[in-house]
């Protein structure tokens, strides 16, 4: 057995995933990623039930586990138990571990992941926040929500809520004491020390591409990632 | 499969749900899109139907959306999960309800890893231990804040002011439902009617007044894909799986939408005005959308609070056509009012999408 595989076999997700693939294809039949991209969630079945180490490897370096939607679509439908979907989460998951990710566009897009979502937790204690998103990153919100952000205080006050307040209720400020209890959380259960590899991964990796890679959302690289439009951005190549 | 035949298929997908003092968790994405439904809930289950239902203001998320989008380890859900069921029980509460599916399936998938696996719960409860100083119980009783309404939705029914019908014709209004992937997808027999029949948000519009449409892309995911919405260059993913739904609806001639995650109004409502805006298609009639409700904002309608007190001004796709469908009554003047009807502008209007 080789190195990968037992990695990916002392995962839970992939424990639970991956039983015995009888190739049937059900699951790509009813994937909503599949009716999109050129993927096939059967082949990641078949891939790592194989064992084979390259192919794995060449799995996690590529943007096809990124495909997912992680709908779980397939679970339901497996007639033997199978999830593909769980063992796409195991396969990122040690994409991010290994270093792997930043190999393919979709899988450099963890970046912005970390930075829009992961940051937010540990901000405001919700992976949204309303103070935090606006039209030009989310044009599809549409004017309705340019009112809303524009008046956050009236809308959420005459809709029950207490934006940004003390206390309790709906989009209220979380408690100092609860945001340090979420801190010490990451710090123990390797959240943060993932958010520092993406980190660190994708400095590298800019570094490599010749993108110039900074902190925050306005750094190139990180609209570069988030956008995937480099060369409307820097003028580069693509990569 | 015949009627008879799904209603038994139905029954053996049952759940027990909790009748009374519920330990309640807020959804990153519903009390940010839809504010006014997390209110409702609230407002019905205390007032209406004399439930205790706590909200403690230091719950947070669970971290669903980022385990979903893989940027955070199991471990740390799980124990983020494990700080939330210590909030709980040292509340003196034992019946958990989320507002979120991905959360509803984010704590179903822990407590079944929990019970397989019962070495990862040892793990989890030192590493929060070790973090926070805290211990949990575990809850009894796991169900959705949808699961509560449906289980009272013939109370709800009875205390209604208005029905699902249309006031001009007298016949049911078509409605679609939408699951949300999350709630019985990877666990069936956590959901009511399981994954291929779930029957929580029919039982309402049954109950209601209203009759269910069946069409081929009804169990189609909305589109949110996580990773594939969170982030703009994946995000013709997310428009892809709402149009295809909607192309399958669309010659059914729906009234309306009802959805129990957070995220599917969400996304329903708002590339119907992204697919106006860019190719001049609307699925409602006279250039309107197909409106997209949660099933708190419907149980209110039924129940006659104002529209505009319960969030329907939130929404990019208007529903006037559905309440003048119901004869639900509502004031224009106020849509856009602040608190007390203070005046606080309005939304621009998109160019090929009909608001009001």
């Amino acid at each position: 057995m080789g190195k990968i595989y037992d990695y990916l076999s002392q995962d839970v997700r992939f424990i639970e995933g991956l039983n015995a693939c009888i190739n049937c294809g059900t699951c790509t039949a009813i994937c909503p990623a599949a009716a999109f991209y050129d993927y096939d969630p059967r082949r990641i079945a078949v891939i790592t039930q194989s064992k084979n180490e390259d192919e794995i490897i060449e799995l996690l370096k590529s943007d096809t586990i990124w495909y997912c939607g992680e709908c779980m679509s397939c679970a339901t439908r497996c007639p033997r138990g199978n999830k593909p979907g769980l063992i796409i989460i195991a396969l990122r998951s040690l994409s991010q571990k290994k270093g792997y990710f930043v190999e393919s566009e979709k899988g450099r897009q963890q970046l912005a992941i970390k930075r829009m979502v992961g940051e937010s937790i540990l901000e405001t204690g919700y992976c949204v926040y309303a103070g935090h998103l606006n039209t030009l990153a989310f044009p599809e919100q549409g004017p309705i929500w340019d009112w809303i952000i524009n008046n956050p205080g009236e809308v959420y006050k005459r809709l029950g809520g207490n934006y940004n307040g003390n206390g309790g209720g709906l989009l209220r400020k979380i408690p100092a004491e609860s945001l340090e209890e979420l801190k010490s959380i990451f710090d123990i259960s390797g959240a943060s020390e993932q958010f520092n590899n993406i980190e660190k991964t994708s400095k590298k990796k800019a570094d490599e591409l010749g993108i110039p890679f900074g902190t925050g959302k306005e750094c190139e690289y990180f609209k570069y990632v988030y956008t995937g439009e480099r060369n409307r951005i820097s003028g580069d190549k693509e990569p | 499969m015949n009627v008879e035949g799904k209603k038994r298929v139905w029954k053996e997908y049952q759940k027990d749900i909790a009748s009374d003092h519920y330990f309640y968790a807020r959804s990153c994405i519903r009390q940010n899109f839809f504010p006014g439904s997390e209110t409702t809930f609230l407002k019905i289950l205390r007032e209406e139907l004399g439930k205790d239902i706590y909200d403690d203001p230091r719950h947070t998320t669970c971290t669903g959306i980022a385990y979903h989008a893989d940027i955070v380890p199991f471990e740390t859900t799980m124990t983020v999960v494990a700080r939330q069921f210590s909030l709980m029980s040292e509340s003196g509460y034992k019946n958990y309800v989320p507002s979120c599916i991905t959360s509803f399936g984010i704590y179903t998938e822990i407590l079944e890893t929990w019970q397989h696996f019962p070495e990862i719960e040892t793990k989890i409860r030192e590493m929060l231990w070790k973090a926070t100083g805290r211990e949990f119980n575990k809850p009894e009783n796991l169900a959705h804040s949808s699961d509560i309404i449906y289980k009272y939705r013939d109370e709800i029914a009875n205390k209604g002011k208005f029905k699902l019908i249309n006031q001009y014709t007298g016949a049911p209004l078509k409605v679609v439902e939408h699951i949300g992937c999350h709630y019985a997808r990877m666990f069936p027999h956590k959901g009511i009617g399981g994954a291929e029949y779930p029957y929580v948000l029919t039982g309402m519009i049954e109950s209601w007044g209203g009759e269910i449409i069946d069409y081929p892309e009804r169990r189609h995911c909305c589109g949110f894909g996580f990773r594939q919405y969170l982030v703009k260059a994946n995000r013709g993913y997310s428009v892809a799986c709402s149009k295809r739904k909607f192309e399958s609806m669309a010659p059914f001639q729906p009234d309306f939408i009802i959805t129990n995650c957070p995220g599917c109004p969400y996304f329903m409502d708002r590339w119907q005005f992204v697919i106006a805006e860019m190719e001049g298609i609307t699925y409602g009639s006279g250039g309107q959308g197909i409106p997209v409700l949660t099933y708190e904002e419907v149980a209110g309608l039924v129940l006659g609070y104002d529209p505009w007190d319960i969030g329907l001004q939130t929404h990019q796709v208007a529903v006037e056509p559905l309440l003048e469908k119901i004869g639900i009554p509502y004031d224009l003047n106020m849509k856009y009012k602040g608190e007390k009807g203070k005046f606080i502008g309005t939304p621009e209007y998109p160019e090929v999408l009909k608001v009001y």
